[in-house]
């Protein structure tokens, strides 16, 4: 059993012409919370998807567990994320299933369990999360923390090793916000997962992180545990964990020349 | 929704189907009516078949006895060889005679049977070595021109006469060329 | 300059060209994964089941409904043609050829691509823009053999039965506006009928037809879904791709299958 559940060793990753890792590498240790941050597109859900074996990296290797994820073969790749749970940006739940069914849905999946011990396993799951109450709801009732949450409770269904998040904070309200953190926290401790966190919400993230990943241009612009970034004096670190508009990431998008471009019309 | 429900659902509607094929089968195809049991195949050769299609009817006294099965050309004597299957519960004489009929006017052609004689009954794989041909009408219509400009030729002008003869062209020379086929047949092998 | 933009439709067409022959790959693929997938939805039927309520029993009202019609209008059109020959008893022949040859089978494709195959194109997509299909890999399930074979195989069981109630329900639809309404001979109209239409060459032909509709518009409107971009517009066209695609794809197939079935 290695120290790393997770480690990312010099990975590219790209499509045609325009390259989104180039070189990255990363340790995930076993029971800790780590952070991946960065700007918007700069590739951090892919990371997700290739430590899940969803996409092929065009160099390096992703190896969970000791083994290289895209080398296996379509079944090992499943086997190996049934090691693993994600938590969607938006939750992705099913619409057509209950709350109930959602969350039971990996584990009639991958069990054979009987009837009755799903259910309790299920509301076990839901009442870890606070939702036990709603387990008789369609996820087009419930508010966007409620679903995020359900979607938790299906992402730890099978206690699984590595729980991914993608984005757990966008778009809630600061209560919910408030819940997810706790929730996050207390699960990784009390089933002794591993978290692996993408977000770019920098205040919740460095409330609960044990380690973080910044992201930049392709490759791992800084780390280190969210006190040592918070006194960073890179730039990037400084104009990201500050939330300024201006700084090592231009305001303006690459362009011409501003009078050209506005004189020149008409030809 | 719950998945008894479902199931009940695509149950009638499973049954529905089933039902509607039934209907189809039963009440508009020729399922029942044409439902021919086992079968026995007897051979027929035509120097002409006119329109007759594969599974059109093979009739007896007007009752349907089987269906019309292959029809092949024969490269060696010309002729049209056609497979008749029926039903086993009829046998008849080994003499008997196919004849390509019409169904009305213009109606579509079937086989008819004309029962002869013989003690022995057809077998499975026999030959009916009396065949009667289609009735081409245009055929029919120049034999009677034809008749009809010789007559004139040989100065027979009683117009009863004429129409006598002309009479028995049309139905001496079908007769006549059953008789060549009888003879044809009978003969090579 | 001038060279250039002459040579733009020139450009533009080859590239749509490429495109669809491209699509047309990636559909085959498509079609054998879902073929490999199947084995599970096999060995849980209810799967099946489930989406044949969906594809088949929520499209029956319609169904029924249009047959009917269909029906009706055949045998008033018939009847006046065929009267005008002395022939108005041949009216349940005309009815049933028509329903169990072509209209059945058609018909039904057509209100299925709009009915079921929209339906299951925008699921799917939606399923895919809410990363329900991404969530289900990650969960080490394959959506293929999960979300897209139960479908089409519950599209390609569903269509056949449509087709053949759409047929007889015609012909009700049509014996109703024939013997009651306009007074043809009851015993003529099914005797007729039954004289001329026959079960292999005519009804089995007609069932073998619905099939390969089945197979056909649920594989586009699965592939369509499967294949939409991930966002509202990308679903809505994909919609619209499906019914359309369908509809041609019915049309000629049924020159196709005819102008087998009438050869052989």
């Amino acid at each position: 059993m290695t120290q790393n559940i997770v480690e990312i060793d010099n990975l590219s990753f790209g499509y045609k012409g325009r390259m989104l890792h180039q070189g990255i590498n990363m340790v995930f240790p076993r029971g800790k919370i780590v952070a991946i941050m960065g700007g918007s597109g700069s590739g951090k859900t892919t990371l997700l998807r290739l430590i899940g074996g969803q996409i092929k990296p065009n160099k390096g290797k992703v190896r969970v567990d000791g083994q290289v994820v895209h080398q296996q073969s379509r079944e090992g790749i499943y086997l190996l994320r049934r090691k693993m749970g994600m938590l969607f940006q938006h939750g992705a739940l099913f619409t057509d299933l209950s709350v109930f069914e959602n969350v039971a849905f990996p584990i009639r999946e991958h069990t054979d369990l009987p009837e009755s011990m799903i259910h309790d396993l299920v509301l076990m799951k839901l009442n870890a999360v606070g939702l036990r109450g709603a387990h008789k709801l369609m996820p087009a009732e419930l508010s966007g923390g409620m679903a995020r949450r359900v979607a938790l409770a299906r992402a730890i269904a099978l206690d699984p090793d590595i729980v991914m998040y993608d984005e757990p904070f966008a778009g809630l309200d600061p209560i919910s916000m408030g819940v997810i953190c706790v929730l996050i926290r207390t699960l990784n401790d009390a089933l002794g997962t591993t978290s692996i966190i993408v977000s770019h919400d920098v205040k919740e993230t460095f409330s609960i992180a044990d380690y973080v990943y910044f992201v930049a241009d392709g490759v791992v612009a800084a780390e280190g545990t969210p006190k040592d970034l918070q006194n960073s004096s890179l730039p990037f670190v400084h104009q990201f964990v500050h939330g300024e508009k201006d700084g090592p990431v231009p305001f303006h998008y690459a362009a011409g020349d501003y009078k050209r471009d506005l004189l020149g019309f008409e030809a | 929704m719950e998945r008894t429900t479902i199931d009940l659902w695509v149950g009638i509607f499973v049954a529905l189907g089933v039902a509607a094929l039934l209907g189809l089968a039963m009440k508009v195809g020729n399922l029942t009516t044409s439902k021919l049991g086992p079968t026995y195949t007897v051979i027929a050769n035509f120097e002409n078949i006119g329109g007759l299609k594969p599974r059109a009817p093979v009739k007896s006294a007007g009752v349907v006895v089987g269906r019309v099965g292959k029809i092949k050309f024969d490269t060696e004597t010309y002729e049209a060889v056609i497979s008749l299957n029926i039903d086993k519960r009829y046998s008849f004489p080994k003499d008997t005679f196919a004849n390509i009929y019409t169904a009305g006017l213009l109606g579509e052609q079937y086989v008819g049977l004309e029962v002869g004689g013989d003690e022995a009954k057809l077998k499975n794989g026999d030959k009916i070595t009396h065949t009667q041909d289609a009735i081409v009408l245009e055929k029919m219509i120049s034999q009677f021109l034809f008749n009809k400009a010789s007559e004139n030729k040989d100065d027979v002008s009683s117009t009863k006469a004429s129409t006598k003869s002309a009479d028995d062209g049309l139905t001496a020379n079908p007769l006549d060329q059953i008789n060549n086929k009888g003879k044809g047949a009978a003969a090579p092998k | 300059m001038i060279k250039r933009s002459r040579l733009r439709p020139l450009r533009t067409l080859g590239h749509r060209v490429t495109k669809r022959i491209w699509r047309l790959g990636a559909g085959a693929r498509f079609f054998g994964l879902t073929l490999i997938s199947s084995g599970e939805s096999f060995r849980r039927f209810h799967l099946i089941i489930r989406e044949v309520y969906f594809t088949g029993v929520l499209s029956l009202i319609i169904i029924l409904v249009s047959a009917f019609f269909v029906g009706m209008v055949l045998a008033l059109q018939g009847y006046n043609t065929l009267q005008r020959y002395g022939s108005s008893e041949a009216i349940g022949v005309l009815v049933a050829l028509a329903l169990v040859r072509e209209l059945g089978p058609v018909v039904t494709a057509l209100l299925f691509a709009g009915r079921a195959g929209t339906a299951i194109t925008a699921e799917i997509g939606l399923m895919k823009a809410t990363e329900q299909l991404s969530a289900m890999e990650m969960m080490a399930v394959n959506p293929i053999s999960r979300v897209i074979a139960p479908r089409f195989w519950a599209g390609v069981i569903a269509m056949p039965i449509l087709a053949t109630i759409f047929s007889m329900v015609g012909i009700l639809g049509g014996y109703l506006v024939a013997v009651p309404l306009i007074g043809v001979d009851a015993g003529a109209f099914w005797s007729q009928m039954q004289a001329n239409v026959d079960w292999r060459l005519d009804i089995v032909n007609g069932v073998i037809k619905s099939l390969v509709f089945g197979v056909a518009c649920t594989m586009i409107a699965l592939f369509e879904g499967y294949d939409a971009p991930p966002t509202a517009e990308g679903v809505s066209s994909a919609t619209t791709r499906t019914v359309v695609t369908s509809s041609l794809t019915v049309l000629i197939l049924d020159f196709v299958l005819t102008s087998f079935m009438i050869s052989v």
